[in-house]
């Protein structure tokens, strides 16, 4: 039984979808959503750098190359958002943020 | 099951493993370091995969900065995880049916659509091997050449951007959480550029005579002889 890309494709499936469920279950925790989030992308680019593999193609892992750029900028753009919020409201519960009205 | 497989099924339960810990978590210290391990497992199945130099930009950007950076946060804020923690099993029902739903709808399109190339893939291997052949033969030696060569010269622009993408994160993440000190003593350059003639020198009118003045040192030089 050899490795197939169904294999790779269905560890980034369930990756992605504990990932979802981490979201719902962590509603009120902004730092567990981030890093959700965070699981997410891995998941999406274990499928890129699946089928980079095994279609032979070497463009899929470039654009792995730069979701990784973008999600490091984004968590750190996060944290310092994360921090900024604490500071003023003592808490990083989600159900508190309610100071826009939305 | 030879013994790539067995590498690939050990990492592949030590990720899922890792990422359930890292939902279910009660410190958040604890989910960042399991989240740590997430990164590890990943950079190892994509070791099998070949793609040596993501697994170790992986290592190297997530686990050496990322989640040093989530740690620090973690560690910093004081957080009440009890209030938070409320109602955490509450929404279970919910979303485990829209994580399975997830599942199985990503596994029809995976057993539908990559069964088939699965099996034609041996088959069309040969063939692709004598395509392939010439070009990786020589390219065969690295993927971080192959990686290199391709942002270096197809994606040029795009690295450019994702270099200011990058710079423009660390100025917003400094200029959000920069604070100034109450209690240091500083000067704010702009003034000192802004400042004019008249405001450095005040000319005080003052009243042409002076009454009382003697009043003063009588009462000032009692306390001294005091004392």
């Amino acid at each position: 039984m050899t490795l197939t890309l169904g294999h790779y494709l269905s560890v980034g499936a369930i990756l992605f979808a504990l990932s979802v469920i981490g979201i719902f279950l962590n509603r009120r925790n902004l730092i567990v959503l981030l890093m959700a989030i965070e699981l997410m992308l891995l998941a999406v680019n274990m499928n890129f750098v699946a089928f980079s593999h095994f279609l032979g193609d070497m463009h899929g892992q470039v654009f792995v190359f730069f979701i990784l750029t973008v999600a490091a900028a984004e968590s750190a753009i996060g944290l310092a958002i994360l921090v900024l919020l604490f500071r003023n409201k003592s808490s990083i519960n989600v159900q508190e943020l309610n100071e826009l009205k939305g | 099951m030879d013994v790539k497989t067995g590498f690939f099924y050990f990492f592949a339960a030590v990720l899922l493993f890792a990422a359930f810990r890292v939902i279910t978590a009660r410190n958040p210290v604890h989910a960042a370091l399991y989240l740590v391990l997430a990164f590890f497992q990943a950079a190892a199945i994509w070791l099998l995969l070949k793609a040596e130099f993501l697994a170790i930009s992986l290592v190297l950007v997530y686990v050496g900065a990322v989640m040093v950076l989530f740690l620090f946060v973690v560690m910093m804020l004081d957080i009440n995880m009890d209030t938070l923690r409320q109602g955490f099993w509450k929404h279970f029902p919910l979303a485990g049916s829209v994580g399975a739903l997830i599942a199985l709808e990503m596994a029809a399109v995976l057993m539908g659509g990559f069964r088939t190339t699965e099996d034609t893939r041996p088959a069309g291997a040969a063939a692709q091997a004598v395509v392939q052949g010439a070009g990786q033969a020589a390219a065969q030696a690295s993927n971080t050449k192959d990686l290199g060569i391709l942002l270096y010269t197809q994606y040029l622009y795009p690295v450019q951007i994702a270099a200011v993408l990058l710079l423009v994160a660390m100025v917003a993440a400094i200029a959000l959480t920069l604070r100034e000190r109450k209690d240091s003593k500083h000067m704010d350059p702009g003034d000192q550029v802004r400042v004019k003639a008249r405001d450095r020198v005040s000319v005080v009118k003052l009243a042409p005579t002076r009454a009382a003045a003697p009043a003063t040192p009588a009462a000032d030089a009692a306390p001294e002889n005091k004392a």
